[in-house]
């Protein structure tokens, strides 16, 4: 409910904003989809996809971009999830790609499948022509997604432009965009991570199990804390330690690291993050470590 | 829970604006050590002598590499009373079109002068800026107080230099502050430093400010975005107007007229997926139903049949220009104005304004890459709108390029 004297709730005007960019991208464009991996963004970002356009249905489907190294329990929300919504899910597979010799894995220690999720990614939007993808990305995050604009354009490549991107003014969106051209849109681009928690904690939101303490194996590589998996195997020298973490983001199970906690509940949660000192990115993962510019590299190639 | 304020900086490293924003984040708790961390190591690896704070958005490539701010950076931070967006645009080049940019939905336009210096020509343009964009509160901060020994005789002679500039501009509300960036000085918390200063902190004041009454809540505009229709066997009979209020309050029962057929109907109820509301207002998204089955679509609005929008094809504007290919006389443009697209012609090209003297050049014929100009226009169907000055949503339009697809500049319906 609105607060007193007209006013909104922050939480209130970042949700409106969201709608509206929403609605002005299923007007505007043909074949939009919404990237669904299951991670706490997207939770969020597909509950406001629903009140915009309730009390219809979704009028796009969901998209995942399966690794084919995901945690078991955020594969069995997806699902779920999707069925609930009574949405069509489109899965992009890794696994199936690599199966076919479309892609190669590097096999190497410490690689990652994350750079191979760029080439399945964009087949999937050509192959359903796609013509605007919603993504989670907040501009909180890192410091390559603070500069990146709402809509987000993107070339036949996929190849993000960062010194070409265009002004974004009031809440007029252009959507303009040429055959084979596609857009990212980034609804939650003004979503801080406390917002998000928030959010989720106002909306009552179901969230996969390992965003909560829990007690798992795990071992520290690079200041990173892993989790014991078939994938993910200590070397010599790494102690495999019991400990209480939970995730505070969700990716490829190689390359996102736990932290510590013992915050059971979203309130927990948020009590948490409100007095963390470091970035979710900064924490747990690997994939941005790389180099400074590690993500802008990545979306130049058409990553989310 | 806390609301949320936009607040549009502009400025120069040598102003202290980066200092300023690091501190703001550092005392809000709302920078984070691996982010200091990686700032601190590549101020050191570049050999600077100092912790370069912009370091921490400008987080391109080409911006690390030559020390520039390319775009406009969005930072986050939050107090238990307010949550903050501070939209950081760039002193340099390009900054006519990014400080645009970045007005264009601030609440709040904050300016650093450096108090050795005063008023400089930097801070005229971007106070023009942020009058010409109707950002309804100013405040200037007299940065680098410290300096002048803290001496209440140089911020008032600068307070006073501003006040009587900005009387030529339509600035509503100006708060000058004497501060240092540096030391701490008035940007959280009170100063020992300035006994004679009797007015609130920088952070305090942002808090504090009152921004409800700055949207308009007297002229109800509704821009249809979406119609929900969702085809179902218990909903088949459902039929929604979906978007978000740019102006006024809607209530259930109210009379209403659809723009530009100028059919009439009553508000049936306004829905929303956590329920039904008795008010609508902006920026709210909701979703409107009529008592009557009339035919409404995306770029219709709705308002109240006793206060209507001018509904016209002939458009006088200012234009922030934003691209190198000149605008001419007879151009023909995309427009897109609240949630309708149209093709307009430019009927003339009537002035230029120097940003630096306001000074109106009537005798250009075209208008460059960060031109500030009025201009008039003819489109191709009719548009709904009202002044600029009446209303930022129903006032504001983008030029779009209709081959490319590219953003052009940026209109303000005079």
């Amino acid at each position: 409910m609105p607060v007193a004297g007209y006013e909104l709730t922050h939480l209130q005007m970042l949700e409106a904003e969201a709608i509206h960019i929403f609605r002005e991208v299923a007007a505007e464009f043909e074949r939009p989809a919404l990237l669904f991996s299951g991670g706490k963004d997207s939770i969020v970002m597909l509950r406001v996809a629903e009140k915009a356009f309730w009390p219809a249905k979704l009028p796009f489907p969901l998209l995942h971009i399966d690794t084919g190294h995901n945690f078991d329990e955020v594969l069995e929300f997806r699902d779920r999830r999707a069925a609930e919504l009574g949405a069509r899910l489109v899965v992009g597979s890794v696994q199936a790609a690599i199966d076919a010799g479309e892609l190669t894995e590097d096999t190497r220690p410490g690689a990652s499948r994350n750079q191979l999720q760029t080439p399945v990614l964009l087949d999937s939007i050509t192959d359903n022509r796609f013509d605007a993808v919603f993504g989670g990305a907040r501009r909180d995050e890192e410091k390559a997604r603070a500069k990146e604009r709402v809509y987000s354009f993107r070339d036949e490549f996929g190849q993000w432009d960062p010194k070409n991107q265009r002004p974004e003014l009031w809440s007029l969106y252009n959507g303009r965009h040429r055959p084979g051209e596609h857009i990212r849109v980034f609804p939650l681009s003004n979503w801080t991570e406390l917002d998000i928690w928030r959010y989720i904690a106002q909306e009552r939101l179901e969230i996969p199990s390992i965003y909560y303490a829990h007690s798992r194996e795990t071992f520290e590589r690079d200041g990173m804390l892993l989790a014991v998996t078939p994938l993910t195997q200590p070397r010599a020298g790494e102690a495999v330690v019991p400990r209480q973490v939970r995730y505070r983001t969700v990716g490829d199970i190689t390359c996102t690291g736990a932290v510590e906690s013992t915050a059971a509940t979203v309130d927990e949660v948020i009590a948490e993050v409100a007095a963390t000192r470091i970035t979710e990115r900064g924490a747990t993962r690997a994939d941005d470590r790389v180099s400074e510019a590690a993500m802008e590299d990545r979306k130049r190639e058409g990553y989310f | 829970m806390a609301e949320l304020l936009r607040v549009a900086t502009a400025g120069s490293v040598d102003d202290g604006k980066s200092t300023l924003i690091g501190r703001l984040l550092y005392d809000t708790k709302s920078l984070f050590s691996d982010q200091l961390a990686a700032v601190e190591r590549t101020s050191r690896e570049r050999g600077d002598g100092y912790v370069d704070l912009a370091l921490l958005t400008d987080g391109l490539r080409a911006e690390r590499e030559q020390g520039i701010t390319i775009d406009v950076a969005y930072r986050y931070f939050a107090t238990p009373r307010r949550s903050f967006i501070l939209a950081d645009t760039p002193g340099h080049v390009q900054y006519t079109r990014n400080m645009v940019t970045g007005a264009s939905t601030a609440d709040l336009a904050l300016l650093l002068v450096d108090a050795r210096k005063g008023v400089v020509e930097q801070t005229r343009r971007h106070a023009f800026l942020a009058s010409l964009l109707r950002v309804p509160h100013l405040v200037l901060c007299v940065n680098k107080m410290d300096l002048v020994d803290f001496d209440p005789e140089v911020f008032e002679k600068i307070k006073e230099e501003f006040r009587h500039f900005a009387a030529k501009l339509e600035i509503v509300d100006v708060t000058t502050i004497p501060v240092s960036a540096l030391t701490g000085d008035n940007v959280v918390s009170r100063s020992p430093s300035t006994p004679w200063y009797d007015g609130s902190s920088l952070l305090h004041h942002l808090e504090e400010l009152h921004i409800a009454s700055d949207r308009n809540l007297i002229d109800v505009r509704f821009p249809v975005q979406w119609v929900v229709r969702p085809r179902s066997e218990e909903l088949h009979d459902y039929r929604g107007y979906a978007g978000q209020v740019a102006g006024g309050v809607l209530k259930p029962g109210d009379d209403v007229i659809v723009l530009p057929s100028g059919l009439t109907s009553r508000v049936a109820g306004i829905d929303t997926y956590d329920g039904p509301v008795e008010e609508a207002f902006p920026p709210m998204s909701v979703t409107v139903r009529l008592e009557d089955d009339l035919d409404v679509s995306r770029g219709d609005l709705i308002a109240r049949p006793n206060n209507q929008p001018t509904v016209g094809q002939d458009l006088n504007l200012m234009v922030s220009w934003m691209v190198d290919a000149p605008l001419r006389r007879r151009a023909r443009v995309g427009i897109k104005h609240t949630t309708r697209s149209v093709r307009a012609m430019v009927t003339d090209i009537c002035y230029r304004v120097d940003i630096d003297t306001l000074h109106r050049d009537e005798t250009v014929e075209t208008l460059g890459l960060n031109d500030i100009g009025r201009i008039a226009l003819r489109t191709t169907s009719p548009l709904c709108y009202d002044p600029y000055r009446r209303n930022r949503n129903t006032g504001s339009v983008l030029l779009i390029d209709e081959a490319s697809g590219a953003t052009l500049g940026a209109g303000m319906i005079l």
